[in-house]
Order: structure tokens, then sequence, then C-alpha cells
């Protein structure tokens, strides 16, 4: 699924990224913890997170996260926008809330992390 | 390790939250450049960024050296801080100290030691109380 059509699903407003939403996402991950993401969501995954710091975006870096939306309509502060930035990390935000932005993609048919096998993200363990 | 080392140490500051993060990203960065397969990089920078992570929020300071040989990377983690009395119950997934603040940061799941040893090769642990804690990470290329 591309950024494109996530950021019409959730009804997205773009923040960082904004000529990078051809890209693709295989599957998505959906969480508050960033340790559980580190532990849980595999390389080219999506994050939808209702945390809104600088943490989001080096724990997405650091995992191969391919981009991240805030949901519930946080705002990220002009510190995590630079550092998305500087990261070339595409970042949206969606009014909805973390069950429903999950809902709606899940029905749309992007899968979860624990569903993609590791060999096809390319990832082991 | 033998000849053909690669060597680079990094600093943490405990407490550091604004610059949490940057070690594992510019460890990363290295890595790619070194050009190691991407899984094993990712490996490498969640373990970094977990021991980074702990640092910043237990220690109150710290380094990581980075060595690479054509056959391992490693990271040697060193921290002066108030160390961990009962490294059993640290290494189990949940358990946590964390503050409150911590938590609404989006750490305290107790989450990180674990996730360094499943994405190590090796992973070793010592601590003193009062003085601080080490950790040997290693993943095989
Ligand atoms: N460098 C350290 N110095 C002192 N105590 C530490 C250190 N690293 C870990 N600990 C102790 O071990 C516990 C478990 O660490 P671990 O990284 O597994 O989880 P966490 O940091 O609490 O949460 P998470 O990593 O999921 O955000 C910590 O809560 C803390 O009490
Ligand atoms: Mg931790």
């Amino acid at each position: 699924m591309t950024l494109n059509e996530i950021k019409d699903i959730l009804q997205c407003e773009v923040i960082t990224g904004e000529d990078r939403l051809n890209m693709e996402v295989k599957m998505c991950c959906g969480s508050d913890l960033m340790s559980d993401v580190l532990a849980f969501a595999k390389a080219g995954a999506l994050l939808l997170t209702g945390l809104a710091n600088r943490q989001v975006i080096r724990t997405a870096e650091v995992a191969d996260i391919r981009a991240v939306v805030l949901v519930r309509g946080k705002r990220p502060d002009a510190e995590m926008v630079a550092l998305a930035r500087e990261q070339n990390l595409p970042l949206m935000v969606t009014n909805l809330l973390l069950y429903e932005a999950c809902g709606r993609l899940y029905q749309a048919g992007l899968p979860g992390c624990g569903e993609v096998p590791a060999a096809e993200s390319g990832i082991l363990g | 390790m033998n000849g053909g080392t690669f060597r680079r140490e990094f600093e943490v500051t405990g407490g550091d939250f604004y610059n949490a993060g940057r070690v594992s990203t510019e460890i990363k960065e290295i890595l790619r450049q070194i050009g190691i397969a991407a899984p094993k990089i990712r490996r490498l920078a969640i373990a970094a960024y977990e021991a980074e992570m702990n640092m910043v929020m237990y220690a109150r300071s710290g380094k990581v050296l980075l060595q690479v040989t054509p056959e391992v990377v490693r990271l040697d983690v060193n921290d002066v801080g108030p160390g961990i009395e009962n490294i059993e119950l640290a290494m189990q997934e949940g358990y946590s100290t964390a503050s409150e603040e911590m938590r609404a940061m989006g750490f305290g799941a107790g989450m990180g030691l674990p996730n360094i040893k499943k994405n190590a090769d090796r992973f070793e642990i010592r601590s003193e109380v009062g003085k601080g804690t080490t950790l040997e990470i290693e993943v095989r290329l």
C-alpha cells in the first residue's frame, strides 16, 4: 500500500515527506511503546502511534520503519518535525484514534507486522 | 578482534533526552557505509539504541565503543551510574523501574535488555551497584 493511499484512507495531514508519498509499505504496527516497536515491528513497516516526540523518529530510523502516522490528532513539535526532516522520514497526522486508524488500514488490506514472514520483510528473527 | 579493525568511541550523557538516539543513528550510518547487510545493521542499531536509551534513562554518563572486523561487529557499552542490583530480574521481559516521565516518552516496557539479547549473536552483561553497567554485544558477519 502506498503512503498516498494511506493518506486518503486515514484523511491525513502531511507534515514531512510530501514528495515521497508514492513509497510502499508492506505492513503496519500500532503502539505507543517504543521498546515494543523495537521488539515487534519489522523493516519496511508503517508505524501508527499516539506518541509525539523525537524518540518516535529515532525509533523509526533505528528499526527501518518507512513512515510514521500520529493518531488522535497529536501535533508534532518543531523539534520532532526537524528530526523527521533530517532523517528524511515521512510524517503524517490523522484525527482518528489508534484503533480506528489500525482498523481502517487492516480492512483495506494492510497486514500487521506479526503476519508478514520475516523473509519477506528482509529481517531475521 | 584482529588487524583490520574499524574503531570509534561515542559518548552518551545521562538525562540528555534531546540527543538520545544520536549515537545509534551515527553507528547505523557508519555500518551502512562499511557495507554491512541491512538486516544485520538493523539488529545492531536496535541493540545500540536500547543500550543508549538505558544509559540516558538510568546512568550518569556512558560510552559506546564500536569495533568492526571482517568477522564481527562488536559494541562495548560502559556506563557510570547506579548499576543493576539483580541482573536476572532486569533481563526479564516486562521488568522496569522507569519513571512515569520515561513511560510518557514511550519507554519503560521492560523490553530493552531482552531485545538486545535477542538481536545479538553474543551478549554479556555485568554490573556493579553504585559503579556502573557493562554490556558486550556482538553480531557475526
Ligand atoms: N545502564 C543501566 N543502569 C542502571 N540500571 C539499568 C541500566 N539498564 C537497565 N537498567 C535496569 O534494568 C531495567 C530493565 O531494563 P530494560 O532496558 O530491559 O527495560 P526498561 O529500560 O525499563 O524499558 P524499555 O527498555 O522497554 O524502555 C530498567 O528498568 C532498569 O531498572
Ligand atoms: Mg531500556
